[in-house]
């Protein structure tokens, strides 16, 4: 930690959010490393997807910052100007910074390049797995089709593009297994398959920061830990940070290098798995009580 | 047909077809009485008098009980009997289904070039203005508006019960600038096109966040906002006595008319009114044709995509970058545009229009076409137009029903009977429209249907 600017895509700062008189998130700070999966647990309740909409654009946080960096990593020095500034982001040849807090849910992905799922699958169930893909790569293809316009008068430069997009949807169907059943409307698929079909359409917008709330929700062990190789393999192969939400402790400990638990909207603890599982205050949040005393408590009495 | 069953229905299914029937019968008692047996004039000295027509009440009672004895005695055994043959022997009914799927559109196409001459032939000079006016123009026009709201609806998942405004914003605009600046046809159909655009986006920036049965409201009372200025704005649409006199398009700068410059004279042919007609039919054709083009190109396009992503899941597209205000007011102002040019071609055609053209009853028969064909489908929304438009066409050539229920028996008034009919019937056989399953814009190996049970209609 010696430059800790140098290797960080994402910095939440002092996140605030209320709903009404509700504290969902309150002061939360933490940071989440460039190429590196990040994990956020917590109990039910602790407030992790509000972290998550509000990183995604989705909430208007009440108070707070967070900002997102691509390339290179000096432009964090700027960070307080482009606050100062009022504007949403500085862009160079060389890399960007934004604001995400600032920005619209589809500028967060279009722009920023954050792409999230969901705790409940979200698919476009109606259509072919491959569809599905395709709506991922909306705009690099709205723009090959000159939008729409160069596309309805049937110009070349769209089949060029949308035959790039289908290639690759296959690099990502081949990678989650799914390449046999692409033209299968992605409603039919079972549970994990759409599980992980989601993953793919989210990498499929080329993202910088992939968020993922509870891939793993619902998995058998084996889906569950082939769901673990798939993201490692985003975190070497495609420089792609990753921001994980998830309560299967199996994925948090085996693959995340960096947790943050939170409890109430109150970060509690934050740090590598090892320190993070040793610590009291998350055995307290997960387990009301610590083991010794309930030991204690069964030979009070006369267990 | 009993003859041909080889052992008499058994006892116990005769009493079961009875008692069906029976029930039935009361069923319909219940319901005829107060709809039918009684029926109340008004008298000489302005008094309501109840008379009774028992005589009515009765036959119609004894055919709804003789019907339901008739079908679980006969019919219901029969079908059941063709249903379980036919999942025997499905291999040949689904090869029947894909020669069908491959050939009808092309034989579609090649029947609808040709009507027109079909017609002349069968019909001569004198009754087939009727025949191409009544039938092939108007079900033109509706087959056109069903494939523009398919868009709205059935593409996007956008619920529009005002669509029939931009019918009326393109055909008044037409017919104003037409009136006003004596702009031709041709130049008008673009104008109306982008004028109705221009509508479909100002009613699309209000209604952004609605979805379902709010947007529905919202886009009603918008029908009918436009239909009130229309008969209120006098000084501009002259209100309800509508706008008379309106050019009729010609060819290309020649009229249809018969003086020595007129479409006959230059083609040296005797005059006759059938020569605009044709043409008229074969500018909607092309136009609805056009509307059928770029919906199909469109499907294959991110913005197509994008239409049909937002119907299935409004949250996802904005995760995956999509700009779903964008999304949706595209889809309100390509369906208004094309609602704009058949009103201007609507306008051209009467030469007269008034808002009685442009009531609620026209959007909700232009969505029940789109309802009934089977949102998103374009063969099936063609299908519905033909049966809805042309079956209320048939009802006007229905003259012979008067020598049987006499001579004030006017057929057009059961319209919505039909109307209902073909409602309860597609609910029970296709609840979600004539084809109702979705192909999927593209492919890796090979194309496969997607069942209509996945498919969402956008009122999450």
């Amino acid at each position: 930690m010696t430059s800790p600017a140098r290797d960080i895509v994402l910095r939440v700062e002092h996140l605030t959010m209320r709903f009404g008189g509700l504290l969902a998130v309150q002061d939360l700070s933490f940071e989440a490393g460039r190429e590196v999966i990040t994990a956020l647990i917590g109990p039910n309740g602790a407030g992790k997807t509000t972290v998550f909409n509000c990183i995604t654009g989705f909430y208007k946080p009440s108070e707070g910052r967070i900002a997102l960096q691509r390339g290179n990593p000096k432009l964090w020095d700027e960070l307080e100007v482009l606050t100062g500034s009022g504007a949403r982001s500085v862009r160079r040849g060389d890399g960007a910074l934004f604001l995400l807090e600032r920005m619209p849910d589809y500028l967060v992905t279009q722009q920023a390049k954050v792409t999230r799922t969901f705790q409940n699958i979200r698919l476009f169930q109606g259509m072919s797995v491959l569809e599905n893909l395709l709506v991922a790569q909306h705009n690099p293809l709205m723009l090959a089709s000159g939008f729409t316009v160069l596309g309805i008068l049937g110009f070349r430069s769209y089949g060029r593009a949308q035959r790039d997009a289908i290639d690759k949807a296959r690099h990502w169907l081949d990678k989650i297994g799914l390449l046999g059943r692409a033209d299968d409307a992605a409603g039919e698929l079972p549970y994990g398959a759409q599980r992980r079909l989601e993953v793919a359409r989210a990498m499929c917008t080329d993202p910088v920061l992939l968020c993922l709330d509870e891939p793993a929700a619902g998995l058998n062990p084996r889906e569950s830990s082939e769901l673990n190789e798939l993201l490692l393999s985003i975190r070497q192969d495609h420089s792609t940070s990753i921001l994980l939400i998830e309560h299967d402790m199996s994925v948090v400990m085996g693959i995340s290098d960096h947790i943050v638990v939170l409890d109430h909207g109150v970060k509690i603890a934050d740090g590598a798995p090892d320190a993070v599982r040793n610590d009291q205050n998350v055995i307290a949040a997960y387990l009301g009580i610590e083991e010794d005393e309930v030991k204690q408590a069964e030979a009070e009495a006369g267990l | 047909m009993t003859a041909k069953s080889p052992s008499p229905a058994p006892r116990s299914d005769v009493l079961r077809a009875v008692k069906d029937a029976v029930a039935a019968a009361l069923l319909a008692c219940l319901l005829f009485l107060p709809l039918v047996a009684f029926k109340t004039v008004q008298s000489m000295r302005n008094e309501l008098v109840l008379e009774t027509r028992w005589g009515y009440f009765f036959a119609l009672v004894a055919v709804v009980g003789l019907v339901r004895f008739f079908h679980v005695l006969v019919v219901s055994p029969w079908l059941a009997k063709r249903l379980t043959k036919s999942t025997a022997s499905s291999a040949p009914a689904s090869t029947l289904r894909t020669a069908f799927a491959k050939w009808f559109a092309p034989l579609a196409l090649g029947f609808v070039t040709v009507y027109p001459f079909v017609v002349l032939v069968l019909t001569g000079f004198g009754g087939a203005v009727k025949w191409i006016d009544n039938f092939g123009i108007q079900i033109l026009i509706y087959v056109m508006l069903g494939w523009g709201l398919n868009i709205v609806v059935g593409l996007a998942g956008l619920l529009d019960l005002g669509y029939v405004a931009f019918y009326a914003v393109g055909a008044y605009s037409s017919a104003l600038l037409a009136k006003t600046l004596g702009f031709s046809f041709w130049m008008l159909l673009p104008l109306a096109g982008m004028f109705a655009a221009f509508w479909g986006i100002l009613l699309g920036f209000p209604v952004l966040r609605l979805r379902g049965d709010y947007l529905a409201i919202v886009t009603l009372a918008f029908g009918e906002i436009i239909r009130l200025i229309l008969i209120n704005w006098v000084p501009v649409t002259n209100g309800s006595a509508g706008i008379g006199g309106i050019p009729r398009p010609t060819f290309f700068g020649i009229p249809f008319d018969d003086s020595a410059t007129g479409f006959a004279a230059v083609f040296g042919l005797e005059f006759t009114p059938i020569y605009r007609t044709i043409f008229l039919y074969y500018v909607i054709l092309a136009l609805a044709l056009l509307t059928a083009f770029i919906t199909v190109r469109l499907r294959r396009l991110p913005m197509g995509r994008a239409w049909e992503a937002l119907r299935e899941d409004e949250i996802a597209c904005r995760s995956l970058g999509i700009n779903t205000t964008n999304t949706k007011l595209t889809a309100f102002a390509m369906g208004a545009m094309l609602a704009g040019f058949a009103g201007s071609f609507f306008s051209a055609r009467q030469g007269f229009i008034s808002p009685e053209s442009f009531t609620f009853i026209e959007s909700a028969t232009i969505l029940s076409i789109v309802v009934l064909g089977g949102m998103g489908s374009q063969i099936g929304v063609a299908i519905a137009a033909i049966v809805l438009v042309g079956g209320t066409e048939i009802m006007r050539e229905l003259d012979f029903l008067k020598t049987i229920f006499g001579a004030d028996f006017d057929p057009i008034q059961y319209r919505m009977l039909l109307f209902g009919l073909a409602m309860v019937l597609i609910m029970i056989w296709k609840p979600r429209g004539l084809i109702s399953t979705r192909e999927p814009s593209v492919f890796l190996k090979e194309r496969k249907t997607i069942a209509a049970d996945l498919l969402k209609e956008g009122r999450g």
